[in-house]
């Protein structure tokens, strides 16, 4: 199977500037050099804690921010390469649905011009077809016809979400990124929302970027996950395989901190100490080696490349 | 019951419109107790009323809002009708409450030895060069590297999962019995939650604290907590030992919530949604809250709410199904794990 989407040494650094008059500046590498696929109707998960670099990943996907090194590749052609019409048409597959929907639904906006405003802009279509699509799209979500005269503050949050979605799916993408769709929602809704997700992507053959804290989720959603650390991947694989048995340390601490979903399955494993460094000064070598227990000189003289582990990425010298 | 460290009986808090016409019946005969050194954990949606329990214990609730019905037995003293300036007493030295957000809970113009030492200077008359010690041997119980510079500096210096635990340390100032923590972790990293966590524990042990943990989190629950309740539209809708209630669930608004949380020990395609929305507090429906939602309904449901049933010592649901009439035959009648099933 040849992978819709494809990032190859994808890198994005930021410069930070220090203090009101710039001064001394150093680069903060939110993404480095990390390479991953999408497969047609899969999910690939992200996980990683705050500053680990998925939301820079996402919107290096979406466009929203170049790369400083690597290549996306979509449908096999690279993303710098591509002329004006066939970046309008990559922006065309690929859409995101985001975390908060009371954030990302303009109050002053009716539901209908909500969710056709993707197409309005891109496409050259009647009134008639646009409300046909509207109403199409509102029953593939589970609303009812009548929502598309409302607005947005006539819905609750899971409701958002789905007209969220709706917009989303408008331009019939290939992609969508999922930037923590369900964690502003609450309990007893993201499991509609999340069957929903996966239900689409059966019935049109939807490619997820799955981002979002909730590991049990992101197992349950997903096909292959990545983990990254400070800018970098350091464990990738088969989501059930990589969930049930990490093999990095740092996978292996990100799981034992996960919560129990039963009390029977407490563990008295010993939390991670210590926090995420900062990215503006990452530790030398391997970017864990200051919190892992397994650390050795070499790992923060070099930095682990991944290689292949028993059918998976892992990047660390455990594994030599 | 006498050596329960707090009991609610029948307690109900409501929120009143000016002109007394919309009613929001936010806390509805509520019944729990806790031991001493147990801990407590409160479940519910948004809008279930979870955060107005904590805020009527500490009688800390906003102008709109007051105590319809019921008592607070804390260490044998009734919290309901205590004049405020003794309530001043309770708050911060015998039942300290710790809030989600750490940025909004600390002063940020004030020194973290400062806000540290505060209560030692309120409660116990501290002087302000030994609260200034206390804070330190504080900020260092509450394992925060070098206490000594720590002390000094300002909220901002710090990051989120310190922040968090400077707010811990100042709710363990003056050694308070009960600790209630209002969705302690929602703003933390994984790993760092799992750090909070487990510090919450050992301090816990350490001091034989009794604390509630309000969160909309099973995991945290699962992970933390000794006793469960579940809250739904204001009411308590089950109770129980936390391993009983996950193992066999009574109320079908439990069971439901149970089979909505992706496991990452089991394969499914799809996971029991709950359909629909919580009531309208102010508007609530004549029977069960939950029967609009429940799979399980009956013709009795629309029309009587049901009264808590205790089903075995410890243990009660709101819920016609555990009647003792119909108890017998409760596994036939909820059909919610067939569903569950992929």
């Amino acid at each position: 199977m040849t992978a819709v989407m494809e990032a190859k040494g994808l890198s994005k650094h930021f410069q930070a500037r220090r203090g009101l008059f710039g001064g001394s500046r150093g680069v903060v590498r939110a993404v480095d050099e990390i390479s991953f696929a999408i497969e047609p109707g899969h999910t690939l998960g992200v996980v990683g804690e705050s500053g680990c670099g998925k939301t820079t990943t996402a919107k290096l996907v979406l466009g929203l921010e170049t790369p400083s090194g690597g290549s996306i590749q979509f449908e096999g052609r690279d993303l710098e390469t591509l002329d004006a019409p066939g970046r309008r048409r990559y922006r065309k597959s690929v859409q995101a649905v985001f975390q908060d929907p009371y954030a990302s639904l303009n109050p002053r906006m009716r539901i209908s011009a909500i969710i056709a405003e993707p197409l309005v802009t891109n496409e050259k279509t009647t009134a008639a077809d646009v409300r046909q699509r509207v109403l199409e799209l509102l029953d593939l979500v589970g609303l009812p016809e009548r929502s598309a005269d409302l607005f947005p503050h006539e819905f609750s949050g899971g409701q958002r979400q789905r007209i969220a979605i709706a917009r989303a799916l408008v331009l019939s993408p290939q992609v969508i990124v999922l930037d923590e769709p369900v964690s502003a929602l609450d309990v007893s809704i993201r499991a509609q929302i999340l069957n929903l997700l996966r239900n689409l992507q059966t019935r049109l053959g939807l490619s997820y970027l799955f981002i979002a804290h909730d590991l049990a989720a992101v197992a349950h959603m997903s096909h292959e996950i990545v983990v990254m650390y400070l800018g970098k991947i350091v464990e990738s694989g088969e989501a059930r395989a990589l969930a049930l048995s990490p093999k990095h340390p740092y996978t292996k601490a990100l799981f034992a901190a996960a919560l129990p979903s039963h009390p029977d399955e407490r563990s008295d494993e010993p939390v991670l100490q210590g926090e995420v460094p900062s990215p503006l000064a990452p530790p030398s070598g391997c970017h864990f080696h200051p919190r892992c227990p397994h650390a050795t000189p070499r790992c923060a003289r070099e930095a682990p490349r991944l290689r292949p582990v028993e059918g998976r990425q892992v990047a660390c010298h455990l594994f030599d | 019951m006498a050596n329960k460290l707090l009991s609610l009986e029948n307690l109900s808090a409501h929120y009143v419109s000016q002109q007394g016409t919309r009613v929001v019946r936010a806390v509805d005969e509520v019944t729990l107790s806790l031991d001493a050194g147990e801990t407590l954990g409160i479940v519910g949606e948004s809008g279930s009323g979870k955060s107005t329990l904590a805020l009527t214990i500490l009688r800390l609730l906003p102008k709109a809002a007051r105590i319809v019905g019921g008592r607070i037995m804390f260490e044998g003293e009734d919290l309901v009708d205590k004049p405020e300036a003794e309530m001043r007493r309770v708050r911060g030295k015998r039942i300290a409450m710790i809030l989600q957000d750490p940025m909004a809970s600390l002063n940020p113009l004030f020194t973290i030895g400062d806000q540290v030492g505060e209560p030692l200077r309120v409660h116990e008359g501290a002087s302000r060069s030994s609260a200034w010690q206390r804070a330190i041997d504080l900020i260092k119980s509450v394992r925060i590297a070098s206490p000594q510079t720590r002390v000094a500096q300002f909220p901002h210096e710090m990051s989120g999962g310190m922040r968090q635990r400077i707010v811990g340390a100042i709710g363990m100032s003056c050694e308070p019995r009960l600790l209630i923590a209002d969705e302690p972790t929602t703003s933390l990293d994984l790993t760092i939650q799992a750090q909070y966590l487990d510090l919450l524990r050992e301090l816990q042990r350490a001091h034989g604290l009794a604390l509630i943990f309000i969160t909309h989190n099973l995991g945290i629950v699962a992970k933390m907590c000794d006793q469960l309740a579940v809250m739904y539209a204001g009411r308590v809708v089950e109770q129980g030992p936390v391993s009983r209630v996950f193992s066999r669930p009574l109320h079908p608004y439990t069971k439901a919530l149970l089979g909505s949380i992706p496991r990452m020990t089991e394969e499914r395609e799809q996971l029991t949604a709950i359909d629909g929305q919580p009531p309208d507090l102010a508007n609530l429906p004549a029977g069960c809250s939950f029967a609009a939602r429940c799979p399980a309904a009956f013709a009795r449901c629309q029309v009587e709410a049901p009264p808590a049933f205790t089903v075995e010592p410890g243990r009660s649901a709101r819920c016609w199904l555990v009647a003792p009439a119909v108890h017998a035959s409760i596994d036939q009648t909820i059909p919610l794990s067939r569903s569950a099933a992929s």
